[in-house]
């Protein structure tokens, strides 16, 4: 009896991901979710620049891959060309999401297209060679921010939840981690809810998934968990930011 | 001589600017030219300047815009998907007559493309590289002293002609350390009256723009600027020529294809055949001239290069197609082998100009 | 005269590293020199190599396609580079992570354990020290002076500690 398979929607290849690194987990969680709502087939995703660039090598699914930031255009322009048919998600890291790609987040999001958002924060510039990130946390040391991230000087880590959810247009904006098992199932429970969502013509949905990167903070993968629980989550609490159906709406946040 | 230090270009390039009197940069991160924001940020604070990572390609161009246009040198660099994103800025730049300086450490595309060496951004950066009438002064290191050479020499002509240099460099020539002395000679920047840097209610205002609907006015402005485009042509360009005397087949190369010809060409001399090589340092203005006269003597000239097949068509043009021009290349962040080169060499050499 | 290196292991191997000490050792003997590395997401535990030349007239291109000597730190590195190196040339290689001989006759090889030593020394890291002594000596580079001028330089002031065990390193590999 089979009791741990790979998920159908996960190519079996290896993949680049650095050792520790929370990519592997994630990726597992949205092809369960591609699995279990039976929609690989209906499925497109998009691939961002940046770690997750080589994604589309390893979802089974079609697979698109973007220009630095324009994910989300891309994306609406893949859900309008037959909206009752596609199911579309990005997949995208901080930099590509919420630094060059902002403006096209905040339109696809405003527009409350029938996507679906995989956000990965880990607060730094990992293909690169690890630069600041515009969520990595005041005082974070980095490439480019070599004696810490000064915010006088470059300003705040942006809350992606927090500023989506001021807008009317999305449905959903969760933020969970995979730092541990029970963040793992959350998060799992929070993929599946936003691909649910699209499925059911609500609209956008976005989670963004706290995920560790040892290689680029220079830290064994267990510690980079402990990062991620002891600086990452205070700063970057975990919650529902929206839920439209749920009537959770501006900020609110619930916890379980 | 002052002491030589080991760096990689991307590395000289930085200081280089530094000495240069550049205290802004701006830029995103991106594969090969990362090193040069890396020195930025370390080195910027230390010494009172401005190293600011900015939220995307085209964020970044327009900081360097807002700097340029206070009269202040500035600069930013990337990698070639980060420079079709500044190419609308690159426009306004040349639109405003403001001064900057640009790097291109070439990665092979196109789209997102892959990060190893290309001279594939050719047609790009030397015939405008976006929408409208203009030109960048484009300069092609081969060595990682010239990378800081001509990051100067780029910062000076940039002031001088009011437009933007362009280093047209690639991943090999940023990520490769060679010995560099940083005794560089740096050009009084010259006045800047048209800076847009307060009134202090001592003068007309100053207007940075490049909008002009009327036009016949926009037409004049474009005839100006070319007229200042036609001074740099006669009096800006720069080649290297190499075993040239004698030569009898003539190589084009610029930046790292240059290098590896010039193995090519070391081999071919030993096998008895007269080669020799023209090296563009200026891509624009490109070096006609030389090329136009050793059509004169040559039977057939090679062009090598990184990509597939651009500056062969400079090439044609500067030889008004009088002899052959053979193209030897290799694309995609691959780099001819100095025995590609010399087989070309071999059968040109045989053929005798024979098409 | 010009030498053409090549040097290739794993990325986390200190390839860079050693091939850096090479080419400073180089410009501080008043040689013409080049230092060209693989680039890319090497950090993530993949192959990493440089190009080194060393010459007494300009270096043409950098990129060493045909060494005169390889140091190969990995099996990958061997197989992949034994059969670029040029007739006659040398091939250093860490024998204690590399099983197989070289199979070529037309070139001299040199079989190093130099992880096994380094770890017996207890600097588990310095094998690419280690196989360095053995390739300064090979090619009759090697004063005291010369590789602690070097390595000053590829060493910061405040790993300067570092410096006596690096070099500790490499003479233990040329008195292999």
């Amino acid at each position: 009896m089979v009791v741990f398979d790979k998920p159908h929607a996960l190519n079996d290849i290896p993949m680049h991901y650095c050792p520790g690194c929370t990519h592997g987990i994630i990726h597992r969680l949205v092809a369960e979710c591609l699995d279990e709502l039976g929609i690989e087939g209906q499925t497109i995703g998009i691939a961002p620049v940046g770690c997750s660039v080589l994604a589309y090598n390893y979802f089974n699914c079609d697979m698109i891959e973007a220009a630095h930031g324009r994910a989300p255009a891309i994306a609406t322009g893949v859900t309008r060309a037959d909206p009752e048919n596609h199911i579309v998600f990005t997949y995208q890291g901080d930099g590509d999401l919420a630094s060059i790609g902002m403006a096209e987040t905040v339109h696809a999001a405003a527009r409350n297209e029938n996507i679906t958002v995989i956000f990965v924060n880990n607060a730094i510039y990992g293909m690169t060679g690890g630069q600041m990130a515009p969520t990595s946390l005041p005082g974070q040391v980095t490439q480019t921010s070599p004696y810490g991230r000064d915010t006088n000087h470059c300003g705040f880590p942006i809350k992606v939840c927090e500023m989506l959810s001021e807008l009317d247009g999305p449905e959903y904006l969760e933020r969970v981690a995979v730092n541990n098992v029970k963040n793992v199932k959350n998060a799992k429970k929070a993929i599946k809810k936003a691909f649910e969502n699209q499925i059911n013509k609500k609209g956008f949905s976005l989670v963004e998934v706290i995920s560790s990167c040892p290689t680029n903070w220079g830290m064994t993968p267990q510690k980079a968990l402990e990062w991620v629980a002891d600086k990452m989550i205070p700063y970057y609490p975990l919650g529902v930011y929206k839920d439209r159906s749920a009537g959770i709406v501006k900020g609110e946040v619930k916890n379980d | 001589m002052a002491d030589k230090v080991l760096m990689k270009g991307n590395e000289a390039i930085a200081e280089a600017a530094i000495v240069a009197g550049c205290r802004h940069y701006f830029g995103y991160p991106i594969t090969p030219q990362t090193e040069i924001a890396a020195y930025m940020a370390k080195r910027m604070p230390k010494i009172g300047g401005c190293f600011l990572q900015a939220e995307s390609e085209i964020a970044a161009i327009n900081m360097v815009y807002g700097v340029a246009s206070t009269g202040l040198r500035v600069m930013t660099s990337s990698s070639s998907p980060g420079i079709s994103l500044k190419g609308e800025g690159l426009s306004y730049l040349a639109g405003a007559d403001l001064p900057s300086l640009v790097v291109n450490v070439q990665r092979g595309g196109p789209g997102l493309g892959g990060i190893q060496p290309s001279q594939s951004d050719y047609f790009q950066a030397t015939k405008g590289g976006a929408h409208g009438d203009f030109h960048m002064i484009v300069l092609a290191p081969a060595s990682v002293q010239e990378m800081a050479d001509l990051t100067v020499h780029g910062f000076d002509l940039a002031d001088k002609y009011r437009m933007t240099s362009m280093i047209l460099a690639d991943g090999t020539m940023g990520q490769m350390m060679e010995p560099v002395s940083l005794d560089l000679e740096v050009k009084p920047m010259p006045e800047k009256p048209w800076a847009t840097t307060g009134t202090k209610l001592q003068r007309k205002h100053n207007i940075t723009n490049s909008l002009s609907l009327d036009p016949e006015e926009l037409e004049m402005l474009n005839f100006k600027r070319y007229e200042r485009y036609k001074v740099i042509e006669e009096n800006e360009v720069m080649y290297e020529e190499y075993m040239m005397e004698d030569a009898e087949i003539c190589i084009a190369a610029f930046g790292i294809a240059s290098r590896v010809a010039k193995n090519a060409i070391t081999e071919a001399r030993k096998m008895g055949i007269k080669v020799g090589l023209i090296r563009p340092i200026t891509l624009w203005p490109f070096p006609t001239a030389p090329f136009k006269a050793a059509a004169d003597k040559v039977h057939t000239f090679i062009s090598v290069e990184l990509s597939m097949g651009q500056m062969i068509e400079d090439v044609r043009l500067a030889t008004e197609c009088r002899r052959p021009v053979k193209l030897v290349n290799r694309a995609g962040g691959m780099i001819p082998s100095p025995e590609q080169i010399l087989e070309a060499i071999k059968e040109a050499n045989k053929n005798g100009g024979a098409n | 005269m010009t030498n053409e290196f090549l040097f290739a292991g794993f990325g986390g191997q200190g390839i860079l590293f050693a091939g850096k000490l090479l080419a400073y050792k180089g410009l501080t003997d008043g040689k013409e020199v080049s230092w060209l590395p693989s680039y890319g997401p090497e950090m993530r535990g993949g192959t990493a190599s440089c190009s080194i030349i060393l010459s007494d007239t300009p270096v043409g291109s950098p990129i060493v396609s045909n060494p005169d000597i390889l140091i190969a730190m990995n099996l990958p590195s061997l197989d992949k580079y034994e059969k670029t190196v040029k007739k006659g040339g040398m091939i250093f290689y860490d024998s204690s992570l590399i099983s197989r001989e070289v199979i070529r006759d037309d070139v001299k090889a040199f079989p190093i354990p130099a992880t096994k030593m380094a770890e017996e020394n207890g600097t588990p890291t310095l094998a690419n020290m280690i196989i360095m002594g053995k390739v300064l000596k090979e090619t009759d580079d090697f004063t005291e002076e010369s590789v602690r001028a070097a390595l000053t330089k590829v060493i910061s002031a405040k790993r300067a500690d570092m410096l006596d065990v690096n070099f500790g390193a490499i003479k233990l590999g040329y008195d292999f």
